[in-house]
C-alpha cells in the first residue's frame, strides 16, 4: 500500500509523517508518535479508551483515520499536565480517586476536559451524558462524576 | 479524637495515581522492543470437532511472516491451575486433536506486523470433523449425550460436597419449607485492558514475558511446565495491569502463543488480543442451575437448608473446581444454619470454559439465597431486616468442619442498613428497597496450585537516606495493593508513604505472593509486609536503644520519622539519624529484613471473613418492565480500614459490576457461539445508569489481619443481584429467579401474575 503524506500537530508539535492511508489516528499517536497514553479497548469506538480531542472536539481516535486529521490539531492526555503541574482535572481525579487500574483513564480525562472547555458549570446529568461514551469497568463512575464536579465547582482554580 | 495510626485509615493518593492520569503508566499493550513481531492466533470456528490436518504452508510462504505454530509445536502438555490433580489439567493452549469450544486457539503467527499476521491467518488451512456438540449442563449430563474428554463420563468434571447437622431432622421440624429453581447467568470481565504478553527469548536460555496478569507468579510456573524450563529460568513482568476481576491469573494463549513464538525465532513477539477474542475465547462467570430448599421456624429460625448446583463448566476446568466449592459454602452465608447439605456439579459443555470472576462463585451463591429468604420472610409476615438479624453469624461462630468466624460486623451492618431503609420514609409507587447480607472471604486456604512458597513473602530494605525498598509480589490489577502495601509498611515502620520506594510485578526481583485473587491480598501480603517492616524497624531500635541508653523497661517505638520512649515521645532521635548510624555500625550493609505469611490452624477455606448489608432502591415501570437503579446503600465491615480512599472505590466499582450482572450483563449463545461479543451488544453499566451510593463503614478488628483490617474489593461484588431482584420483588410483587433481571422478564411475570389475580 502506498504510502502517503500526514501534517498534523499533536500537543502543540508540528509533524510530517508518511503514512498508510488505512492507518488509524489510534495507530498513528501510539505507534509512529510514541504518545502511549492514549490506549484502545475495543476498536470499534464503543470504549472510549482511545479519546482524543480533534480541533478541541472529542473523537474516538480508533474511529477516526489518521488522514481525517489532515492540518488539524490533535490534544493527547500527555499535553495535560504542564511539567510536572497537574492540571486541575487530574488533580482531582487523584483526590477522588477517580480511576483504578487507569487504561480507561486518558479517554476519561479527554472527555471530562472537553466537557468542561464546552460547558464550565455542568449539572450532573450534563457530566454523565458527557463521560457516557467512556466505560469505566473499575470505579463505578462516581467518583469521576465527584471528580468533574469538583473542578466545575471551582475547588482547583488557585492551582490552575 | 487523636488517630490511632499516623499512616493507615487516612485517604491517600493511589502511589501508582500520577502515573495513571498523566498517561505515563505503561502496560502490556504498550510494550514495543526493537525486532519486535506481531502474533495473531487462529481460533476454531467449531464448538466441537476433530481436527484432521493443519497445512501451515500458504501461510509461512506469505511475504512478511516468520513463523507459524501448531499443536506439532507443543509440547502436548495437559495444563490447569489445580495442579494439584493431574486430571483437573485438562487444557492444550494449542489443540493437537480436538477442539472443544468455539474460540479454542489452533494455530498461531508471527509476522512483520498485525496485518500481515491477521492475513495469514486466512491461509492456514485445518481440516476439521464435526463432533454434535452440547450446550447445557443439563443436557451435557444425561446417558448417551456428546461427551467431550474420555474420561470424564457424562461430562461431569468436579463434584462437590459440603454436609453438616442433620439435615433430614431440620426439615422434619420445620413449620415452613418453600423450595426455588434459579438459573444464574455468565458474565465477561470486561478488563479494559484485553489479554496480551510480550515474549521475548533469548539463545542463552531465558524468557522474558511482559503480560497483563494478576500474578506473576502463577503465569511463570504455568509457562514452566508447558514450555519445559525452570521457573526460574523465566520472568515475568506486569508493572501495570489493566483491570482483572478473576480472569488473569490462569495461563492465556496470548501468553502462550507469544512464547513458543519467540523460543522459535529468538526474537520478541507481541499478542494483544482483540474485544471480540477477549469474549469469545477468555474464561467467564460461571453460569448455575441453582435448587435450593429451606426450612424454617414459623418465627423465621433457620433449620435446614439444601442446595444442588448444575454449572455450566465449558470445555475444560480452569478455575471452575474453586467456584463449584464456594458457592456451596457462600450458600449459608452470612447465616447459621444448624445443618445444611448440598451437591455441586460441574459439567463440561461445548462453551468458553468458565472460571474465577471477582466473588468466584458467592454472587450466584448470594443472589439465591437471599431472593429466597426474602420470600420466606414475605411468607411468614417477619421483616426482611429481623430473619436475617436472628439468624446472622456472630463473632466465635464455627461453620461447622469449614471455617472459624473471628470478626464479624453483621448485627451493625443491619442496624445501619435498617436506619437507612427508615430514612427513605414512604416510596413513591412501583418503587422498592430491597436488602442482602453477604460475607466473604480474605484470601483462600486451598492450595490447588501446589505452591512449595509461603502464600506471601515481602522483603525490606532500609537505605543510609532513610528511603525504604519494598518488594512484593502481590499484582495491583487496579485495586490499589500497592498502595496499601506501601500504607502498611510506612506505619508499621514508622516513616510515611513517601520514604517507600515500591518494588513489583517482576518475578526477578519479587519474593513469591500467590497474587490478586481471592481477596487475598490485604490480608495475607499485608501480614508479609507487616512482619518485614517490623524486623526492620526492630534492627533500627537496636542502635536506637544502645544510643539512648534508656532505663531497661522503657520501650521504644517509630511514629512520623521519629524514634522514641513510648511513655515520654518527646525524648527521642531523628529516624533519618538513627538509620545512618545503625548501617554504619552494620559495616555498612543496609538493614535487611524479610517477611512471611501462610495460613495455618485457620480452617479449609479462609484465615477471615468480611461481612455487609445492601440495600437498592429501584424504579420499576410498570408498562414496560424498565428498572432504574436509584439509590444504592451499603454497610460494610471489613475490618480495620486501611486506605479510605481506596475502599470506597472498591465498593462503588463492585456495585457497577454487579449491578450489570444482576440486569444488564448476560452472554446469549446459539450453539456455544457468543451473539453479543463486542461493547455495544454486551451491555455493562455506564456513568448514566449508576445509582447514587452510600457507604457506611463498620469496623471491626480482625485479629488475623495486619492492624485488624481483612478484604475490601471482592465481597461486595456479592450482594448486589440479590438486593435488586428483591427491591424489584417488593416494588411490584414479582420475583425473578433468572439473571439478568430483564424488562421482558419483568413484564412476562407481570402479565402472568395479573392472570392468576383475573381467574
Amino acid at each position: 500500500m502506498k504510502k502517503t503524506l500526514l501534517n498534523i500537530t499533536v500537543n502543540d508539535e508540528t509533524f510530517e509523517l508518511y503514512i498508510k492511508p488505512k492507518k488509524l489516528l489510534v495507530e498513528v499517536l501510539r505507534d509512529e508518535l510514541g504518545l502511549t497514553g492514549t490506549k484502545r479497548g475495543c476498536n470499534t469506538g464503543a470504549c472510549g479508551a482511545c479519546t482524543v480531542l480533534l480541533n478541541g472536539v472529542t473523537v474516538k481516535s480508533c474511529s477516526v483515520l489518521a488522514v481525517q486529521a489532515e492540518g488539524a490539531e490533535v490534544t493527547t492526555v500527555e499535553h495535560l499536565a504542564d511539567g510536572a503541574k497537574l492540571s486541575a482535572l487530574q488533580l482531582s481525579f487523584l483526590d477522588q480517586g477517580a480511576y483504578q487500574c487507569g487504561f480507561c483513564t486518558s479517554g476519561m480525562l479527554m472527555s471530562a476536559t472537553a466537557l468542561l472547555n464546552e460547558e464550565p458549570k455542568p449539572t450532573r446529568e450534563d457530566i454523565k451524558e458527557g463521560i457516557h461514551g467512556n466505560i469505566c469497568r473499575c470505579t463505578g463512575y462516581n467518583s469521576i462524576i465527584r471528580a468533574i464536579e469538583a473542578v466545575a465547582e471551582g475547588k482547583y482554580r488557585e492551582k490552575r | 479524637m487523636k488517630k490511632k495510626y499516623t499512616v493507615i485509615d487516612t485517604p491517600v493518593h493511589n502511589i501508582d495515581g500520577i502515573a495513571k492520569v498523566t498517561g505515563r503508566a505503561k502496560y502490556t499493550f504498550d510494550v514495543t522492543l526493537p525486532n519486535m513481531l506481531h502474533g495473531k492466533i487462529l481460533r476454531s470456528p467449531h464448538p466441537h470437532a476433530k481436527i484432521l490436518n493443519i497445512d501451515t504452508s500458504k501461510a509461512e510462504a506469505l511475504n512478511g511472516v516468520k513463523a507459524v505454530v501448531t499443536g506439532k509445536d507443543t509440547l502436548g502438555v495437559k495444563q490447569g491451575i489445580w495442579r494439584r490433580y493431574k486430571e483437573l489439567c485438562d487444557e492444550e493452549i494449542l489443540a493437537r486433536s480436538k477442539v472443544r469450544y468455539i474460540g479454542e486457539p489452533v494455530a498461531a503467527v508471527a509476522a512483520v506486523d498485525e496485518d500481515t499476521a491477521e492475513e495469514a491467518l486466512d491461509l492456514i488451512e485445518v481440516e476439521y470433523e464435526l463432533l454434535q456438540g452440547v450446550f447445557e449442563p443439563l443436557e451435557a449430563i444425561k446417558e448417551g449425550a456428546p461427551q467431550l474428554h474420555e474420561h470424564a463420563e457424562r461430562n461431569i468434571n468436579v463434584t462437590r460436597h459440603i454436609e453438616w447437622g442433620d439435615v433430614e431432622k431440620g426439615f422434619k421440624k420445620a413449620d415452613y419449607v418453600r423450595e426455588d429453581w434459579f438459573r444464574c447467568s455468565s458474565q465477561a470481565h470486561v478488563c479494559m485492558e484485553t489479554h496480551g504478553a510480550v515474549a521475548s527469548f533469548i539463545p542463552e536460555g531465558k524468557l522474558t514475558v511482559w503480560t497483563s496478569t494478576q500474578s506473576h507468579y502463577y503465569i511463570q510456573v504455568l509457562l514452566a511446565g508447558v514450555l519445559d524450563l525452570k521457573e526460574n529460568d523465566i520472568r515475568v513482568i506486569s508493572r501495570y495491569t489493566g483491570g482483572g476481576f478473576g480472569s488473569k491469573f490462569e495461563l492465556d494463549s496470548a501468553q502462550f502463543c507469544s512464547s513458543l513464538l519467540s523460543m522459535k525465532l529468538c526474537k520478541p513477539v507481541k499478542i494483544i488480543l482483540t474485544r471480540e477474542e477477549e469474549f469469545m475465547a477468555t474464561k467467564r462467570r460461571t453460569p448455575m442451575f441453582y435448587y435450593v430448599r429451606a426450612g424454617v421456624k414459623k418465627d423465621g429460625t433457620f433449620l435446614a437448608k439444601e442446595a444442588r448446583v448444575f454449572t455450566e463448566g465449558g470445555a475444560y476446568t480452569a478455575m471452575g473446581a474453586t467456584a463449584l466449592y464456594l458457592t456451596g459454602f457462600f450458600q449459608t452465608f452470612p447465616y447459621v444454619w444448624p445443618s445444611y447439605r448440598y451437591d455441586g456439579y460441574r459439567v463440561y459443555t461445548n462453551t468458553a470454559p468458565t472460571s474465577a470472576m471477582r466473588g468466584f462463585g458467592a454472587p450466584q451463591a448470594t443472589f439465591t439465597a437471599e431472593t429466597q429468604i426474602d420470600l420466606i420472610a414475605d411468607e411468614l409476615g417477619i421483616d426482611p431486616i429481623e430473619i436475617r438479624r436472628k439468624n446472622g453469624m456472630y463473632p466465635g461462630y464455627e461453620v461447622p468442619g469449614q471455617a472459624y468466624i473471628q470478626s464479624c460486623g453483621l448485627s451493625q451492618c443491619l442496624d445501619k442498613i435498617e436506619d437507612w431503609v427508615k430514612s427513605r420514609g414512604k416510596l413513591p409507587p412501583n418503587r422498592g428497597i430491597g436488602i442482602a447480607a453477604y460475607g466473604f472471604m480474605s484470601g483462600g486456604i486451598f492450595n490447588w496450585f501446589d505452591t512449595p512458597y509461603a502464600f506471601s513473602s515481602a522483603l525490606v530494605q532500609v537505605n543510609i537516606d532513610g528511603k525504604v525498598d519494598l518488594y512484593i509480589g502481590s499484582q495491583d490489577m487496579g485495586q490499589g495493593s500497592n498502595t496499601t502495601m506501601a500504607m502498611i509498611c510506612a506505619e508499621e515502620l514508622g516513616v510515611h508513604v513517601e520514604d517507600i520506594r515500591l518494588h513489583m510485578g517482576d518475578t526477578d526481583k519479587c519474593p513469591v505472593d500467590l497474587g490478586a485473587w481471592g481477596s487475598r491480598e490485604t490480608l495475607m501480603q499485608g501480614n508479609a509486609v507487616k512482619r518485614a517492616a517490623a524486623e526492620a524497624k526492630r534492627q533500627i531500635m537496636e542502635f536506637a536503644v544502645a544510643k539512648m541508653a534508656p532505663n531497661i523497661v522503657y520501650d521504644l517505638d517509630i511514629k512520623d520519622r521519629w524514634v522514641h520512649l513510648i511513655a515520654r515521645p518527646e525524648r527521642g532521635l531523628s529516624y533519618y539519624d538513627v538509620v545512618k548510624e545503625a548501617i554504619r555500625g552494620k559495616d555498612g550493609q543496609p538493614i535487611i529484613a524479610r517477611g512471611h505469611y501462610t495460613p495455618h490452624r485457620k480452617g479449609m477455606i479462609s484465615p477471615a471473613y468480611s461481612f455487609g448489608v445492601q440495600a437498592v432502591e429501584a424504579e420499576v415501570e410498570p408498562e414496560t418492565g424498565k428498572i432504574t437503579l436509584k439509590h444504592c446503600a451499603t454497610a460494610h465491615d471489613c475490618g480495620q480500614v486501611i486506605n479510605p480512599l481506596g475502599v470506597k472505590g472498591q465498593l462503588e466499582g463492585a456495585i457497577a459490576m454487579a449491578a450489570g450482572y444482576g440486569f444488564t450483563e448476560d452472554l446469549p449463545m446459539d450453539e456455544g457461539k457468543i451473539l453479543n461479543p463486542n461493547l455495544v451488544d454486551y451491555k455493562l453499566l455506564r456513568a448514566t445508569e449508576m445509582p447514587e451510593t452510600e457507604v457506611v463503614e463498620v469496623e471491626t478488628y480482625e485479629p488475623e489481619g495486619p492492624f485488624g483490617a481483612k478484604e475490601a474489593g471482592e465481597g461486595l461484588t456479592n450482594p448486589t443481584a440479590g438486593a435488586l431482584s428483591n427491591a424489584v420483588y417488593h416494588a411490584t410483587g414479582v420475583s425473578i429467579k433468572d439473571l439478568p433481571i430483564t424488562p421482558e422478564k419483568v413484564l412476562e411475570a407481570l402479565r402472568e401474575k395479573n392472570e392468576k389475580k383475573e381467574k
